[in-house]
Protein backbone atom coordinates (compact mmCIF):
# COMPACT_ATOMS: atom_id res chain seq x y z
CA UNK A 1 0.00 0.00 0.00
CA UNK A 2 1.12 3.16 -0.79
CA UNK A 3 0.09 6.10 1.10
CA UNK A 4 0.77 9.86 0.50
CA UNK A 5 -0.45 12.81 3.06
CA UNK A 6 0.05 16.04 1.63
CA UNK A 7 3.48 15.90 0.41
CA UNK A 8 4.94 19.20 -1.37
CA UNK A 9 8.06 18.86 -3.57
CA UNK A 10 10.57 21.74 -4.49
CA UNK A 11 13.25 21.15 -6.99
CA UNK A 12 16.84 22.96 -6.36
CA UNK A 13 15.87 25.07 -8.75
CA UNK A 14 12.67 26.24 -6.79
CA UNK A 15 9.99 25.32 -9.28
CA UNK A 16 7.47 23.69 -7.45
CA UNK A 17 6.49 20.75 -8.89
CA UNK A 18 4.07 19.34 -6.16
CA UNK A 19 1.58 21.79 -4.28
CA UNK A 20 -0.56 19.49 -1.76
CA UNK A 21 -0.87 15.82 -2.58
CA UNK A 22 -2.69 13.38 -0.94
CA UNK A 23 -3.56 10.00 -1.92
CA UNK A 24 -4.00 6.45 -1.35
CA UNK A 25 -3.13 3.23 -3.81
CA UNK A 26 -3.98 0.06 -2.23
CA UNK A 27 -2.35 -3.34 -3.29
CA UNK A 28 -4.03 -5.17 -6.43
CA UNK A 29 -5.00 -1.39 -7.81
CA UNK A 30 -4.07 -0.58 -11.29
CA UNK A 31 -3.70 2.80 -11.80
CA UNK A 32 -2.77 5.94 -14.43
CA UNK A 33 -1.94 9.21 -13.67
CA UNK A 34 -2.56 11.45 -16.51
CA UNK A 35 -2.05 14.99 -17.16
CA UNK A 36 0.12 18.13 -19.38
CA UNK A 37 3.43 18.02 -19.62
CA UNK A 38 4.91 19.87 -16.38
CA UNK A 39 2.14 18.77 -14.07
CA UNK A 40 4.47 16.60 -12.00
CA UNK A 41 3.15 13.11 -12.81
CA UNK A 42 6.90 11.79 -12.67
CA UNK A 43 7.77 13.84 -9.67
CA UNK A 44 4.79 12.17 -7.63
CA UNK A 45 5.85 8.60 -8.42
CA UNK A 46 9.92 8.70 -8.00
CA UNK A 47 8.39 9.25 -4.36
CA UNK A 48 6.73 5.98 -4.29
CA UNK A 49 10.24 3.95 -4.32
CA UNK A 50 11.94 6.59 -2.03
CA UNK A 51 13.82 8.50 -5.36
CA UNK A 52 12.77 11.54 -4.32
CA UNK A 53 11.44 12.22 -0.47
CA UNK A 54 8.56 15.38 0.03
CA UNK A 55 9.88 18.30 0.98
CA UNK A 56 6.48 18.55 3.05
CA UNK A 57 4.28 16.06 4.25
CA UNK A 58 4.75 12.19 4.53
CA UNK A 59 4.81 9.10 2.15
CA UNK A 60 4.78 5.91 3.04
CA UNK A 61 5.17 2.22 1.14
CA UNK A 62 3.83 -0.95 2.87
CA UNK A 63 4.01 1.47 6.14
CA UNK A 64 7.24 2.53 6.12
CA UNK A 65 7.78 5.89 5.72
CA UNK A 66 10.36 6.68 3.28
CA UNK A 67 12.44 9.23 4.77
CA UNK A 68 13.14 6.66 7.36
CA UNK A 69 14.70 3.88 4.85
CA UNK A 70 16.83 3.33 1.90
CA UNK A 71 15.85 3.20 -1.89
CA UNK A 72 17.68 0.27 -2.59
CA UNK A 73 15.58 -1.42 0.35
CA UNK A 74 12.50 0.31 -1.45
CA UNK A 75 13.17 -0.47 -4.34
CA UNK A 76 13.41 -4.53 -4.23
CA UNK A 77 9.83 -3.94 -3.59
CA UNK A 78 8.72 -1.17 -5.91
CA UNK A 79 10.08 -1.46 -9.31
CA UNK A 80 10.83 1.70 -11.81
CA UNK A 81 11.12 1.97 -15.41
CA UNK A 82 11.91 5.23 -16.74
CA UNK A 83 10.81 7.26 -19.34
CA UNK A 84 13.84 7.34 -21.35
CA UNK A 85 15.23 4.05 -21.40
CA UNK A 86 18.84 5.43 -22.60
CA UNK A 87 18.34 6.78 -18.71
CA UNK A 88 18.78 3.18 -17.64
CA UNK A 89 20.43 0.80 -19.96
CA UNK A 90 23.86 0.55 -19.37
CA UNK A 91 25.03 -3.27 -19.97
CA UNK A 92 27.33 -4.71 -22.22
CA UNK A 93 23.74 -7.24 -23.52
CA UNK A 94 20.28 -7.25 -23.20
CA UNK A 95 20.91 -10.90 -21.08
CA UNK A 96 23.43 -8.89 -18.59
CA UNK A 97 21.05 -5.87 -18.28
CA UNK A 98 17.90 -8.12 -17.48
CA UNK A 99 20.84 -9.75 -14.56
CA UNK A 100 22.08 -6.77 -13.13
CA UNK A 101 19.28 -6.37 -10.67
CA UNK A 102 19.12 -10.19 -9.83
CA UNK A 103 22.45 -10.17 -9.11
CA UNK A 104 22.10 -7.34 -6.52
CA UNK A 105 19.45 -8.84 -4.54
CA UNK A 106 21.23 -11.94 -4.47
CA UNK A 107 19.37 -14.32 -6.38
CA UNK A 108 20.40 -17.96 -7.00
CA UNK A 109 22.24 -18.36 -10.55
CA UNK A 110 19.68 -21.07 -11.85
CA UNK A 111 16.58 -18.53 -10.50
CA UNK A 112 18.89 -15.51 -12.76
CA UNK A 113 18.82 -17.64 -15.59
CA UNK A 114 15.05 -19.05 -15.38
CA UNK A 115 13.97 -15.46 -14.79
CA UNK A 116 15.93 -13.66 -17.47
CA UNK A 117 14.40 -15.92 -20.00
CA UNK A 118 10.69 -15.64 -18.98
CA UNK A 119 11.36 -11.68 -19.22
CA UNK A 120 12.97 -12.11 -22.47
CA UNK A 121 10.16 -14.01 -23.46
CA UNK A 122 7.75 -12.16 -22.08
CA UNK A 123 8.78 -9.02 -23.95
CA UNK A 124 9.69 -10.71 -27.22
CA UNK A 125 13.19 -9.75 -26.85
CA UNK A 126 14.90 -13.79 -27.19
CA UNK A 127 17.16 -12.91 -30.86
CA UNK A 128 18.61 -9.93 -28.69
CA UNK A 129 19.83 -12.13 -25.85
CA UNK A 130 23.37 -11.34 -26.75
CA UNK A 131 22.74 -7.82 -28.72
CA UNK A 132 24.11 -4.29 -27.10
CA UNK A 133 21.11 -2.86 -25.87
CA UNK A 134 22.20 0.20 -27.70
CA UNK A 135 21.93 -1.51 -31.72
CA UNK A 136 18.28 -2.15 -30.72
CA UNK A 137 15.04 0.44 -31.69
CA UNK A 138 13.84 2.90 -29.56
CA UNK A 139 10.78 0.59 -28.74
CA UNK A 140 13.39 -2.77 -28.46
CA UNK A 141 15.02 -0.53 -26.05
CA UNK A 142 12.01 0.62 -23.40
CA UNK A 143 11.35 -3.26 -23.80
CA UNK A 144 14.74 -4.15 -22.41
CA UNK A 145 14.18 -1.75 -19.45
CA UNK A 146 11.14 -2.97 -18.78
CA UNK A 147 11.91 -6.69 -18.82
CA UNK A 148 14.96 -5.79 -16.12
CA UNK A 149 12.19 -4.78 -13.81
CA UNK A 150 9.87 -7.11 -14.08
CA UNK A 151 12.70 -9.75 -13.94
CA UNK A 152 12.93 -9.45 -10.26
CA UNK A 153 8.90 -9.54 -9.50
CA UNK A 154 8.90 -6.45 -7.39
CA UNK A 155 5.17 -5.98 -5.38
CA UNK A 156 4.49 -2.66 -7.32
CA UNK A 157 5.78 -1.87 -11.07
CA UNK A 158 5.98 1.99 -11.68
CA UNK A 159 6.12 2.68 -15.49
CA UNK A 160 6.81 6.10 -16.60
CA UNK A 161 5.38 6.11 -20.16
CA UNK A 162 5.18 2.35 -21.12
CA UNK A 163 3.79 2.49 -24.95
CA UNK A 164 5.93 5.06 -26.31
CA UNK A 165 7.34 3.40 -29.24
CA UNK A 166 5.29 0.33 -29.06
CA UNK A 167 3.27 -1.54 -31.55
CA UNK A 168 0.03 -2.13 -30.86
CA UNK A 169 0.32 -5.73 -30.33
CA UNK A 170 3.28 -4.58 -27.97
CA UNK A 171 0.69 -2.53 -26.16
CA UNK A 172 -1.61 -5.73 -26.52
CA UNK A 173 1.05 -7.38 -24.25
CA UNK A 174 1.61 -5.03 -22.00
CA UNK A 175 -2.41 -5.09 -20.95
CA UNK A 176 -2.07 -8.57 -21.02
CA UNK A 177 0.83 -8.50 -18.45
CA UNK A 178 -0.59 -5.83 -16.14
CA UNK A 179 -4.14 -7.64 -15.94
CA UNK A 180 -1.91 -11.12 -15.02
CA UNK A 181 -0.08 -8.64 -12.43
CA UNK A 182 -3.57 -7.92 -10.72
CA UNK A 183 -4.70 -11.05 -10.18
CA UNK A 184 -1.83 -11.89 -8.79
CA UNK A 185 -2.34 -8.58 -6.42
CA UNK A 186 0.28 -6.50 -7.33
CA UNK A 187 -0.11 -2.95 -7.83
CA UNK A 188 0.72 -1.26 -10.89
CA UNK A 189 1.18 2.44 -11.60
CA UNK A 190 1.58 4.01 -15.16
CA UNK A 191 2.47 7.47 -15.73
CA UNK A 192 0.95 7.72 -19.40
CA UNK A 193 -0.22 10.26 -22.37
CA UNK A 194 -1.55 7.12 -24.16
CA UNK A 195 -5.40 7.82 -24.17
CA UNK A 196 -5.98 4.79 -25.95
CA UNK A 197 -4.48 2.54 -24.03
CA UNK A 198 -5.99 3.83 -20.76
CA UNK A 199 -9.38 3.37 -22.62
CA UNK A 200 -8.67 -0.23 -23.19
CA UNK A 201 -7.81 -1.30 -20.00
CA UNK A 202 -9.90 1.01 -17.70
CA UNK A 203 -7.58 1.50 -14.73
CA UNK A 204 -8.82 4.14 -11.91
CA UNK A 205 -7.21 7.56 -13.20
CA UNK A 206 -5.52 10.36 -11.43
CA UNK A 207 -5.59 13.40 -13.24
CA UNK A 208 -2.98 15.95 -12.42
CA UNK A 209 -2.70 19.54 -12.80
CA UNK A 210 0.31 21.92 -11.81
CA UNK A 211 1.71 20.08 -9.29
CA UNK A 212 -2.07 18.99 -7.96
CA UNK A 213 -4.95 16.18 -8.49
CA UNK A 214 -7.39 17.41 -9.98
CA UNK A 215 -9.50 14.30 -10.82
CA UNK A 216 -9.85 10.80 -9.60
CA UNK A 217 -12.00 7.93 -10.66
CA UNK A 218 -12.85 5.21 -12.93
CA UNK A 219 -10.90 5.68 -16.42
CA UNK A 220 -14.30 5.24 -18.11
CA UNK A 221 -15.79 8.15 -15.91
CA UNK A 222 -13.30 10.70 -16.24
CA UNK A 223 -12.21 10.33 -19.75
CA UNK A 224 -15.70 10.89 -21.12
CA UNK A 225 -15.75 14.22 -19.32
CA UNK A 226 -14.40 16.69 -21.82
CA UNK A 227 -14.85 19.56 -19.41
CA UNK A 228 -12.20 17.84 -16.91
CA UNK A 229 -9.40 16.39 -19.45
CA UNK A 230 -9.43 19.76 -21.36
CA UNK A 231 -7.70 21.45 -18.29
CA UNK A 232 -5.24 18.61 -17.90
CA UNK A 233 -4.24 18.80 -21.76
CA UNK A 234 -5.79 15.37 -22.80
CA UNK A 235 -8.28 14.82 -25.84
CA UNK A 236 -11.13 12.62 -25.32
CA UNK A 237 -10.06 8.61 -26.74
CA UNK A 238 -11.57 8.31 -30.52
CA UNK A 239 -14.62 6.15 -29.39
CA UNK A 240 -15.48 8.77 -26.64
CA UNK A 241 -15.29 11.74 -29.20
CA UNK A 242 -17.57 9.88 -31.55
CA UNK A 243 -20.32 9.19 -29.19
CA UNK A 244 -19.75 12.74 -27.75
CA UNK A 245 -20.97 13.81 -31.61
CA UNK A 246 -23.86 11.12 -31.64
CA UNK A 247 -25.89 12.44 -27.76
CA UNK A 248 -28.37 14.15 -30.17
CA UNK A 249 -30.02 10.58 -30.98
CA UNK A 250 -29.81 9.25 -27.64
CA UNK A 251 -27.10 7.47 -27.08
CA UNK A 252 -24.85 7.53 -24.21
CA UNK A 253 -21.16 9.69 -23.56
CA UNK A 254 -19.54 7.12 -20.88
CA UNK A 255 -18.46 4.86 -24.12
CA UNK A 256 -14.86 3.99 -24.96
CA UNK A 257 -14.51 0.32 -25.54
CA UNK A 258 -14.94 0.04 -29.49
CA UNK A 259 -16.37 -3.42 -28.83
CA UNK A 260 -18.66 -2.25 -26.63
CA UNK A 261 -19.30 0.65 -28.97
CA UNK A 262 -20.21 -1.74 -31.42
CA UNK A 263 -23.08 -3.29 -29.46
CA UNK A 264 -24.80 0.01 -28.41
CA UNK A 265 -24.90 1.25 -32.28
CA UNK A 266 -26.65 -2.00 -33.00
CA UNK A 267 -28.77 -2.44 -30.71
CA UNK A 268 -29.67 1.76 -30.96
CA UNK A 269 -30.28 0.86 -35.08
CA UNK A 270 -32.51 -2.01 -34.19
CA UNK A 271 -34.52 -0.29 -32.12
CA UNK A 272 -34.67 2.49 -34.82
CA UNK A 273 -36.13 0.03 -37.19
CA UNK A 274 -38.62 -1.02 -35.19
CA UNK B 1 9.50 13.21 -60.97
CA UNK B 2 9.21 11.99 -57.66
CA UNK B 3 11.08 14.01 -54.46
CA UNK B 4 12.06 10.93 -52.57
CA UNK B 5 12.91 7.30 -54.85
CA UNK B 6 14.35 4.28 -53.60
CA UNK B 7 15.45 1.58 -55.32
CA UNK B 8 16.15 -2.12 -53.69
CA UNK B 9 17.35 -0.03 -50.66
CA UNK B 10 19.00 -2.94 -48.26
CA UNK B 11 21.03 -1.76 -44.87
CA UNK B 12 22.89 -3.37 -42.51
CA UNK B 13 24.42 -1.50 -39.65
CA UNK B 14 28.06 -3.03 -38.37
CA UNK B 15 28.59 -6.08 -36.55
CA UNK B 16 25.25 -7.24 -36.93
CA UNK B 17 24.07 -10.08 -39.73
CA UNK B 18 20.42 -9.41 -41.17
CA UNK B 19 19.95 -6.39 -42.87
CA UNK B 20 17.77 -3.24 -41.01
CA UNK B 21 15.99 -2.69 -43.92
CA UNK B 22 15.86 -5.08 -47.03
CA UNK B 23 14.71 -4.51 -51.02
CA UNK B 24 12.81 -0.85 -50.35
CA UNK B 25 11.33 0.57 -53.31
CA UNK B 26 9.23 3.52 -52.54
CA UNK B 27 8.46 6.92 -54.02
CA UNK B 28 7.30 9.90 -52.09
CA UNK B 29 5.63 13.02 -54.46
CA UNK B 30 6.61 16.62 -53.85
CA UNK B 31 3.66 17.62 -51.24
CA UNK B 32 2.56 14.56 -49.79
CA UNK B 33 2.21 13.41 -46.31
CA UNK B 34 3.20 10.63 -46.05
CA UNK B 35 2.35 8.43 -42.83
CA UNK B 36 5.17 5.12 -41.91
CA UNK B 37 4.25 2.63 -39.50
CA UNK B 38 5.51 -0.94 -38.73
CA UNK B 39 6.04 -3.11 -35.93
CA UNK B 40 8.81 -1.72 -33.55
CA UNK B 41 11.67 -2.91 -34.69
CA UNK B 42 10.86 -3.28 -38.15
CA UNK B 43 13.06 -0.40 -39.57
CA UNK B 44 11.15 2.80 -39.87
CA UNK B 45 14.00 4.57 -38.24
CA UNK B 46 16.66 2.84 -40.01
CA UNK B 47 14.73 4.64 -43.30
CA UNK B 48 14.37 7.24 -41.76
CA UNK B 49 18.28 7.89 -41.20
CA UNK B 50 18.82 7.19 -45.50
CA UNK B 51 16.46 10.06 -46.22
CA UNK B 52 19.26 12.63 -44.99
CA UNK B 53 22.06 11.21 -45.65
CA UNK B 54 23.28 10.16 -42.17
CA UNK B 55 23.14 6.45 -43.86
CA UNK B 56 25.58 5.76 -45.12
CA UNK B 57 27.64 8.91 -44.45
CA UNK B 58 27.52 8.51 -40.60
CA UNK B 59 26.62 4.81 -39.87
CA UNK B 60 29.12 2.90 -41.28
CA UNK B 61 27.95 -1.04 -42.42
CA UNK B 62 26.72 -2.57 -45.60
CA UNK B 63 24.65 0.06 -48.09
CA UNK B 64 23.09 -1.34 -51.39
CA UNK B 65 20.85 -0.28 -53.52
CA UNK B 66 19.95 3.25 -54.78
CA UNK B 67 18.17 6.36 -53.15
CA UNK B 68 17.56 9.92 -54.64
CA UNK B 69 16.36 12.89 -51.81
CA UNK B 70 15.62 16.82 -53.89
CA UNK B 71 16.91 15.01 -57.19
CA UNK B 72 20.04 14.45 -55.51
CA UNK B 73 21.90 11.04 -54.91
CA UNK B 74 22.00 10.58 -50.98
CA UNK B 75 25.34 8.40 -51.44
CA UNK B 76 27.15 11.49 -53.71
CA UNK B 77 26.42 14.68 -50.78
CA UNK B 78 27.25 14.77 -47.51
CA UNK B 79 25.00 14.98 -44.67
CA UNK B 80 25.47 18.92 -44.22
CA UNK B 81 24.44 19.37 -48.17
CA UNK B 82 21.20 18.02 -47.63
CA UNK B 83 20.26 19.82 -44.53
CA UNK B 84 19.02 22.82 -46.69
CA UNK B 85 17.04 19.62 -48.62
CA UNK B 86 15.78 17.76 -46.00
CA UNK B 87 15.25 18.42 -41.90
CA UNK B 88 15.22 15.25 -39.97
CA UNK B 89 13.85 15.39 -36.16
CA UNK B 90 14.80 12.38 -34.25
CA UNK B 91 13.28 9.89 -32.08
CA UNK B 92 15.29 10.72 -29.04
CA UNK B 93 15.26 14.83 -28.76
CA UNK B 94 18.78 14.67 -26.27
CA UNK B 95 20.86 13.14 -29.62
CA UNK B 96 19.89 16.21 -31.61
CA UNK B 97 20.04 19.36 -29.18
CA UNK B 98 23.59 20.71 -27.80
CA UNK B 99 23.51 24.55 -27.76
CA UNK B 100 23.65 26.65 -24.91
CA UNK B 101 20.10 28.15 -25.09
CA UNK B 102 16.82 26.69 -26.62
CA UNK B 103 17.28 29.40 -29.09
CA UNK B 104 20.51 29.06 -30.15
CA UNK B 105 19.71 25.58 -31.20
CA UNK B 106 16.62 26.51 -33.07
CA UNK B 107 18.78 29.16 -35.22
CA UNK B 108 21.82 26.76 -35.78
CA UNK B 109 20.93 25.52 -38.90
CA UNK B 110 19.96 28.64 -40.18
CA UNK B 111 23.68 30.34 -39.29
CA UNK B 112 25.33 27.45 -41.11
CA UNK B 113 23.78 28.28 -44.15
CA UNK B 114 25.00 31.68 -43.45
CA UNK B 115 20.96 33.70 -44.24
CA UNK B 116 21.09 36.82 -43.32
CA UNK B 117 20.68 38.11 -39.78
CA UNK B 118 17.39 40.07 -39.49
CA UNK B 119 16.25 36.59 -41.41
CA UNK B 120 17.70 34.29 -38.69
CA UNK B 121 15.70 36.48 -36.13
CA UNK B 122 12.53 36.28 -37.95
CA UNK B 123 12.18 32.44 -38.79
CA UNK B 124 14.04 31.65 -35.56
CA UNK B 125 10.98 33.41 -33.51
CA UNK B 126 8.59 32.42 -35.86
CA UNK B 127 9.47 28.72 -35.47
CA UNK B 128 9.34 29.18 -31.45
CA UNK B 129 5.95 30.47 -31.75
CA UNK B 130 4.50 27.67 -33.96
CA UNK B 131 6.08 24.88 -31.43
CA UNK B 132 5.19 27.14 -28.50
CA UNK B 133 8.44 27.62 -26.79
CA UNK B 134 9.33 31.43 -26.99
CA UNK B 135 8.95 31.80 -23.57
CA UNK B 136 11.43 29.19 -22.73
CA UNK B 137 14.13 30.51 -25.92
CA UNK B 138 17.10 31.80 -23.24
CA UNK B 139 16.57 28.48 -21.17
CA UNK B 140 18.86 25.39 -22.21
CA UNK B 141 17.71 22.79 -24.05
CA UNK B 142 19.00 20.21 -21.47
CA UNK B 143 16.87 21.85 -18.59
CA UNK B 144 13.83 21.79 -20.31
CA UNK B 145 11.28 18.29 -20.12
CA UNK B 146 11.65 15.69 -22.80
CA UNK B 147 8.45 17.01 -24.53
CA UNK B 148 9.74 20.80 -24.28
CA UNK B 149 13.24 19.33 -26.03
CA UNK B 150 10.71 17.23 -28.48
CA UNK B 151 9.61 21.07 -29.52
CA UNK B 152 12.95 22.47 -29.64
CA UNK B 153 14.03 19.91 -31.82
CA UNK B 154 10.62 20.53 -34.22
CA UNK B 155 11.15 24.06 -34.37
CA UNK B 156 14.82 23.76 -35.53
CA UNK B 157 13.76 21.98 -38.59
CA UNK B 158 10.57 24.22 -39.06
CA UNK B 159 13.03 27.36 -39.14
CA UNK B 160 15.22 25.85 -42.20
CA UNK B 161 11.84 25.52 -44.02
CA UNK B 162 13.42 22.57 -45.77
CA UNK B 163 11.68 21.18 -48.87
CA UNK B 164 10.94 17.91 -46.67
CA UNK B 165 10.78 17.25 -43.23
CA UNK B 166 11.16 13.84 -41.48
CA UNK B 167 9.93 13.39 -38.31
CA UNK B 168 10.34 9.97 -36.34
CA UNK B 169 7.84 9.72 -33.56
CA UNK B 170 8.40 13.32 -32.96
CA UNK B 171 5.59 13.73 -30.32
CA UNK B 172 6.06 10.68 -27.91
CA UNK B 173 6.72 12.51 -24.66
CA UNK B 174 4.14 15.68 -25.21
CA UNK B 175 0.83 15.40 -24.14
CA UNK B 176 -1.61 14.70 -26.52
CA UNK B 177 -3.25 18.09 -26.69
CA UNK B 178 -0.03 19.53 -27.48
CA UNK B 179 0.90 16.48 -29.60
CA UNK B 180 -2.09 17.45 -31.50
CA UNK B 181 -1.21 21.15 -31.94
CA UNK B 182 2.40 20.14 -32.99
CA UNK B 183 0.53 17.60 -35.82
CA UNK B 184 -1.32 20.43 -36.94
CA UNK B 185 1.19 23.13 -37.40
CA UNK B 186 3.41 20.71 -39.71
CA UNK B 187 0.12 19.80 -41.71
CA UNK B 188 -0.47 23.36 -42.22
CA UNK B 189 3.19 23.84 -43.56
CA UNK B 190 2.28 20.64 -45.82
CA UNK B 191 -0.85 22.43 -47.09
CA UNK B 192 0.12 26.08 -47.20
CA UNK B 193 3.90 26.06 -48.14
CA UNK B 194 3.60 22.06 -49.80
CA UNK B 195 6.55 21.13 -47.80
CA UNK B 196 6.62 17.34 -48.28
CA UNK B 197 6.49 15.88 -45.04
CA UNK B 198 7.55 11.77 -43.44
CA UNK B 199 6.07 11.30 -40.20
CA UNK B 200 7.25 7.63 -39.03
CA UNK B 201 3.94 7.05 -36.43
CA UNK B 202 2.59 3.98 -34.08
CA UNK B 203 -0.32 6.42 -33.06
CA UNK B 204 -2.70 6.10 -35.88
CA UNK B 205 -5.23 7.39 -34.03
CA UNK B 206 -3.28 10.90 -34.28
CA UNK B 207 -2.22 10.96 -37.32
CA UNK B 208 -3.88 8.78 -40.04
CA UNK B 209 -6.38 11.71 -40.88
CA UNK B 210 -3.53 14.28 -42.10
CA UNK B 211 -1.85 11.84 -44.51
CA UNK B 212 -2.65 11.03 -48.18
CA UNK B 213 -0.44 8.17 -48.50
CA UNK B 214 0.72 5.20 -46.12
CA UNK B 215 4.03 3.24 -45.73
CA UNK B 216 4.13 -0.01 -43.41
CA UNK B 217 6.61 -1.68 -43.01
CA UNK B 218 7.81 -5.01 -41.12
CA UNK B 219 10.61 -6.77 -40.58
CA UNK B 220 12.68 -4.31 -42.92
CA UNK B 221 10.33 -4.52 -45.83
CA UNK B 222 7.80 -2.74 -47.26
CA UNK B 223 3.84 -4.64 -47.09
CA UNK B 224 1.65 -1.75 -47.61
CA UNK B 225 2.18 1.20 -49.76
CA UNK B 226 -0.65 3.54 -51.40
CA UNK B 227 -3.64 5.49 -50.04
CA UNK B 228 -4.29 5.30 -46.62
CA UNK B 229 -8.39 4.87 -46.57
CA UNK B 230 -7.63 1.42 -48.59
CA UNK B 231 -5.08 0.23 -46.92
CA UNK B 232 -6.68 0.71 -43.32
CA UNK B 233 -9.68 -0.64 -44.50
CA UNK B 234 -7.89 -4.23 -45.27
CA UNK B 235 -7.63 -6.80 -42.45
CA UNK B 236 -3.76 -7.55 -42.84
CA UNK B 237 -2.76 -4.32 -41.17
CA UNK B 238 -4.17 -5.45 -37.93
CA UNK B 239 -2.55 -8.97 -38.34
CA UNK B 240 0.69 -7.29 -38.79
CA UNK B 241 0.78 -5.27 -35.28
CA UNK B 242 -0.34 -1.61 -36.79
CA UNK B 243 -2.82 -0.40 -34.49
CA UNK B 244 -5.87 0.95 -37.06
CA UNK B 245 -7.38 4.17 -35.58
CA UNK B 246 -10.30 3.28 -33.31
CA UNK B 247 -12.85 5.39 -35.43
CA UNK B 248 -11.55 2.80 -38.38
CA UNK B 249 -11.81 -0.05 -36.28
CA UNK B 250 -15.72 0.19 -34.97
CA UNK B 251 -16.46 1.28 -39.08
CA UNK B 252 -15.18 -1.91 -40.07
CA UNK B 253 -16.96 -4.13 -37.23
CA UNK B 254 -19.97 -2.25 -37.65
CA UNK B 255 -19.74 -3.31 -41.49
CA UNK B 256 -18.94 -6.90 -40.89
CA UNK B 257 -22.18 -7.00 -38.48
CA UNK B 258 -24.25 -5.92 -42.24
CA UNK B 259 -24.60 -2.15 -40.80
CA UNK B 260 -25.57 -0.27 -44.05
CA UNK B 261 -22.34 2.39 -43.81
CA UNK B 262 -20.51 4.76 -46.71
CA UNK B 263 -18.38 2.54 -48.37
CA UNK B 264 -15.24 5.58 -47.35
CA UNK B 265 -13.41 4.71 -45.29
CA UNK B 266 -13.29 6.82 -42.31
CA UNK B 267 -9.86 8.09 -40.56
CA UNK B 268 -10.94 10.26 -37.83
CA UNK B 269 -13.62 10.45 -35.01
CA UNK B 270 -15.60 13.22 -37.08
CA UNK B 271 -15.95 11.52 -40.23
CA UNK B 272 -16.77 7.91 -38.38
CA UNK B 273 -19.58 10.13 -36.72
CA UNK B 274 -20.99 11.96 -39.49
CA UNK B 275 -21.77 8.60 -41.09
CA UNK B 276 -23.39 7.36 -38.19
CA UNK B 277 -25.51 10.23 -37.55
CA UNK B 278 -26.64 9.64 -41.72
CA UNK B 279 -27.22 6.11 -41.08
CA UNK B 280 -29.56 6.82 -38.29
CA UNK B 281 -31.22 9.51 -40.63
CA UNK B 282 -31.71 7.13 -43.75
CA UNK B 283 -32.88 4.16 -40.91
Amino acid sequence: MIEVEDIQFTYPNRVEALKGVSLVIKDGEFVAIMGQNGAGKTTLVKHFNGLLKPSKGIVRVNGVETTKTSVAALSRNAGFVFQNPDHQLFSETVEEEIAFALKNFGFEKEVIEKRISWALNLLGLEQYKKTSPFLLSGGERKRVALASVLAWNPDTLILDEPTIGQDYQQKEKLRQFIAQMQAQGKTVVIVTHDVEFVAECNPRVLLMKEGRIVADGEGREILTTPEVLAQSSIVLPQIAQVFMKLTPLGLPKNVIDVYEAKEIVLKMLEKRRK
Amino acid sequence: MAIIETKNLTYTYPGVTKPSISDISIKVEKGEFVLITGPSGCGKTTLCRCLNGLIPHFYQGEFKGEISVAEMDITKHQTHAMAKHVGLVFQNPENQLFALSVEKDVAFGLENLGAPREEIRERVDWALKQTDIYDLRERSPHEVSGGQQQRVAIAAVLAMQPEIIVLDEPTSFLDPLSAEKIFEVIHELNKKLDITVVLVEHRLDLTAKYADHIIIMDEGKVCFDGNPREILSTEETRLIGVGIPKATLLYQLLRKEGMNLNNVTPLSSEELATLLLEAFKNA
